[in-house]
């Protein structure tokens, strides 16, 4: 009951300084038009804002504090803030030198680009850095177990291994490392080969229509009602009685896999899409001209749906990374010894169980984790940015 | 001298495009006694839509108010707080726009649409503003009036809806209407007795109102004064009948003298003479509703035959039976004598050659993504089997035709160009491919009257010195007097009347033509006046189309 009272209490508190704030506003500025229009909503959630951002601060002092079990306590606090003020310096210095590197075109890009979609930018291409590169930036091999070297060293406590090691004495970046190159470079593989069948069937239905369009959608609403987690993992469980008996390594049978179930979402994507161009009349005057389907698709349809099936692709292709990350946790995606961040999130999870007491060592399972969420959210911010771009243009 | 109801003095407006604001309005000042209506017109792009929102302290998105002041009733709709407008608008001030159909929600009903504003600003209960409602219906002549509000607005007509859009704006008597365009969208038939509502009930009210409009004829009707707009400059303002009958400005009087064009009378066809294209009691449908019931007319080389009626008449449908993307269910097409296959899909190459069409929107006409050059280039090089230098020369040559700077055009997208200049590369294209006979649906009116013009001059060229047969189909029969040597008029899937321009716009008519051609505005102040008083209310628009 009391919990109750004391949000009560809080919301009434919130409000009245909401109230005051508005009030001393139109008061100091004179009736600015910014005050005297303001709506109480918009007041009471500066206010909440503000009290939001005196805890952060708060918090993060605490969680520098000389005293560990409070310093424990706001640890993984600490790290967040100390990470998004990195990342979002990070972006602003990557904006700032793209305006003014680079040709004419990148900086009017580089001007007009939100923050946010800057910061995207900057983390996919550190990824695609890493990924292409690995071999020479990575310490060690993926699957080298260091001899003389100990097991499960806590991250920070040896240079030699600046974010530890695993189990069986792995060192953890080199595996970070490498995971890049393999979970990233499949998933970009899958979402093409997806966006290959979807896109084509999509755009064949919709100008055909008819009878092709509903065998080719009805069949796709039939792909789509099974749930596509477990759809895949019961492909995944036939396929690897195949893959020994043919001799082709699962992960190839994975890709197919996934590449079909998702390409469902894109064909649903690009029939939606085609039918709209379609019933354009630089359609029918193109038609009427006596121009075939190949003409018809790549030329005249496909170059006015780049923006919707681009910003698609983006979304996909988190979609389909995490599905091959959630399916190696599982145990039936990427094979060890091959390093994926998926597999290392699962055989580090026991580590989780330390985060009360011992926080850095509890960092191991969530740092393959971690890599995962940056990756998804760079790529949604990049997405979110052109989506907004391509439906201004539209406008 | 009493205050003016509305004063906008110095007003300057910036639009927000490429990270920079460029002028929208420089400096106008506008004063609107009590009762009095306002024309506004001007091209598009004049800022007449925007001037029309600034007087009611609004911009739309991107926009901004620079400089000046609106003054309504005393209360500076600038400086206002946005408690004291929101009490001002819908209640004092009230907006009517281009299209009804757009505007209204269609989820909701129309009265309960209605009676949102009253209510709101607490002018009436709800059953009061209903009982209203009703009385606003009966005063527009809605059919119907008690329950025609019960309808959502996909259940009536366009003219209904702006008429029940005008009740709705009249439904707290606002001091002041903008009207934006209410009849731009609409047929010539429905058109006028939405202008008879709204005139007669502006009157009544003693309600001032600013009268947006790209037509001339149309707010020599409405207004009693005009002010005409040029790219955000006012160029002059005037009495009605003084603007009309004494223009100063070399502007207006260009916009005035863009009605006279007029093509000379062209010697009668030979007798016994192959048609380029004949239509043989074809009739056709979508799926089973009919569209057309034996319609049947001739069209002969170097001349242009006007196909008009209003929307929904069939004129449409008849242009996709003859490119062959509605096969007919029965009769035929033929083309120099020859019988062509129905579904285009069976036709030669060289059939589809002949057959080009101009369409009517030329934003959807052009792909976006494709340049000018690659637009037309693509038929040259399909029918003609053009390639490299030829095919570029040939697109030259072509771009030089529709009047267009090849250098500066041929590599600009079609987003970089303006309306006018976006249907001369639809022309162009149906030009490359060397047809004998092209299908003109609407080309013009999407287009201001200037350019508009423009574009029926090229027409009349090019058909001079190429020999090209036109089916040119429109609801403007002002276009049809400027263009057509030949008129056929459809109503409902049927050819109504056909026959020589001259003899068409000389009586006698078929009922149907003589409502149509009386239904045009015409530039005389009068007209609407006396032709209420001539015909009676009654007789005109959908309730004497109804009545045939």
């Amino acid at each position: 009951m009391s919990a109750v009272f004391n949000i009560a209490l809080g919301i009434a508190l919130i409000a009245a300084l909401a109230w005051v704030f508005r009030l001393a506003g139109q008061k100091v500025t004179g009736n600015a038009p910014r005050f005297r229009d303001m709506p109480f909503g918009v007041a009471f959630g500066y206010i909440l804002g503000a009290l939001v951002l005196v805890w952060l601060i708060w918090a993060f002092v605490q969680s520098r504090s000389a005293d560990l079990v409070t310093a424990n306590k706001f640890f993984f606090l600490g790290l967040a803030i100390k990470g998004f003020l990195l990342f979002a310096a990070a972006a602003w210095v990557f904006r700032l030198l793209g305006r003014h590197i680079g040709t004419a075109g990148t900086r009017k890009l580089f001007r007009t680009i939100p923050l946010t979609a800057a910061f995207g930018i900057l983390v996919i291409i550190v990824y695609a850095i890493l990924a292409i590169f690995a071999n020479v930036i990575a310490p060690h091999g993926q699957d080298e177990i260091l001899q003389g070297v100990a097991a499960n060293i806590i991250p920070g406590s040896d240079p030699d291994f600046p974010l530890g090691t695993d189990q069986i004495g792995r060192d953890i970046l080199s595996r970070l490392i490498y995971g890049a190159q393999n979970t990233v470079g499949i998933a970009f593989a899958t979402t093409l080969l997806a966006f290959f069948i979807g896109g084509s069937l999509g755009f064949l239905a919709a100008v055909v229509g008819g009878w092709t369009d509903q065998i080719l959608s009805r069949g796709v609403d039939v792909l789509m009602a099974i749930p596509s987690l477990i759809f895949a993992l019961l492909l995944m469980t036939i396929a690897s009685v195949w893959s020994s008996r043919l001799g082709i390594p699962l992960t190839v049978f994975m890709v197919l896999i996934i590449a079909v179930i998702d390409s469902t979402r894109v064909f649903r994507l690009a029939r939606a899409v085609g039918q709209n161009i379609v019933v354009m009349d630089y359609i029918e005057a193109a038609k009427l001209r006596g121009e075939g389907m190949w003409y018809l698709v790549f030329k005249e349809i496909l170059p006015n749906a780049t923006a919707p099936l681009l910003a698609e692709f983006g979304l996909r292709f988190c979609f389909v990374f995490l599905t091959i990350a959630a399916l190696s946790f599982l145990g039936v995606g990427i094979q060890p010894p091959l390093a994926d961040w998926g597999t290392m999130v699962r055989d580090l999870a026991a580590f989780i169980s330390y985060a009360q007491f011992a926080p850095l060592v509890a960092t191991l399972p969530l740092l393959a984790a971690g890599a995962i969420a940056l990756l998804t959210v760079a790529v949604n911010f990049v997405v979110d940015w052109m989506l907004q771009k391509s439906s201004g243009l539209k406008e | 001298m009493t205050e003016p109801l509305l004063k906008i003095r110095g007003l300057k407006l910036e639009g927000r495009s490429d990270e920079t604001w460029n002028p929208i309005i420089n400096g106008v000042d506008l004063t609107l006694a009590r009762g009095e209506v306002l024309g506004l017109i001007g091209e598009s792009g004049a800022g007449k839509s925007t001037l029309g929102l600034a007087a009611m302290g609004f911009t739309r998105d991107g926009v901004r108010i620079s400089e000046g002041s609106v003054v309504f009733d005393g209360i500076d709709l600038l400086k206002a707080s946005a408690a004291v407008k929101r009490g001002l608008l819908g209640k004092r001030i009230a907006y009517v726009a281009q299209s009804a159909a757009a505007s209204f929600n269609p989820a909701h009903r129309i009265i309960d649409q209605h009676v949102e504003g009253p209510v709101q600003h607490g002018v009436m209960s709800r059953a009061e503003s209903e009982a209203d409602c009703v009385a606003l219906y009966e005063k527009l002549r809605l059919p119907d009036p008690e329950n025609i509000g019960f309808r959502y607005p996909h259940q009536v007509s366009g003219g209904q809806l702006q008429r029940a859009m005008t009740a709705m704006a009249m439904a707290c008597r606002p001091d002041l209407i903008i009207f934006d365009e209410p009849t731009t969208a609409l047929d010539v038939t429905t058109q006028i007795e939405v202008l008879a509502s709204i005139r007669d009930i502006v009157k009544d009210f003693n309600t001032a109102a600013i009268y947006i409009t790209h037509d001339l004829a149309v707010v020599a009707q409405m207004a009693d004064r005009i002010k005409v707009l040029l790219k955000g400059d006012e160029v002059e303002t005037a009495d009605t009948r003084t603007m009309l009958s004494a223009p100063t400005q070399e502007y207006t009087k260009s916009l005035w003298a863009v009605r006279s064009f007029e093509r000379p009378l062209k010697a009668p066809v030979v007798a016994g003479s192959v048609p380029v294209v004949s239509v043989q009691n074809v009739d056709a449908s979508y799926g089973i509703v009919p569209v057309l019931h034996g319609v049947s007319f001739d069209m002969h080389a170097g001349r242009t035959v006007a196909v008009v009626g209003e929307s929904g008449s069939g004129k449409s449908t008849v242009a996709r039976c003859i490119t062959g993307l509605l096969p007919p269910k029965a009769g035929q097409i033929c083309f120099d004598g020859e019988v062509m296959p129905a579904d285009y899909r069976k036709r030669s190459k060289d059939q589809l050659r002949q057959v080009q069409m101009i369409y009517q929107k030329a934003d959807t006409a052009l792909n976006p993504r494709m340049s000018v050059g690659d637009i037309i280039a693509r038929p040259v090089q399909f029918y003609l089997g053009l390639t490299g230098k030829e095919k570029r020369a040939r697109v030259d040559s072509l771009l030089e035709q529709i009047e267009l700077e090849p250098s500066e055009y041929y590599s600009r997208l079609p987003s970089e160009l303006s309306g006018g200049q976006k249907q001369r590369i639809g022309i162009a294209r149906a030009l490359a491919a060397e047809p004998k006979f092209i299908i003109c649906d609407e080309v013009t009116s999407a287009l201001d009257q200037l350019v508009a013009e423009g574009i029926l001059r090229l027409l009349a060229n090019l058909q001079d010195n190429l020999g090209l047969s036109y089916m040119f189909i429109t609801h403007d029969l002002a276009t049809v007097r400027a263009i057509a040597d030949e008129v056929v008029v459809m109503k409902n899937g049927r050819v109504v009347e056909a026959g020589p321009k001259a003899e068409m716009f000389r009586p006698p008519h078929h009922p149907y033509t003589d409502l149509l051609l009386s239904s045009v505005p015409e530039m005389d102040p009068d007209w609407l006046t006396n032709l209420l008083q001539e015909r009676g209310v009654d007789n005109i628009g959908d309730a004497a189309v109804g009545k045939m």
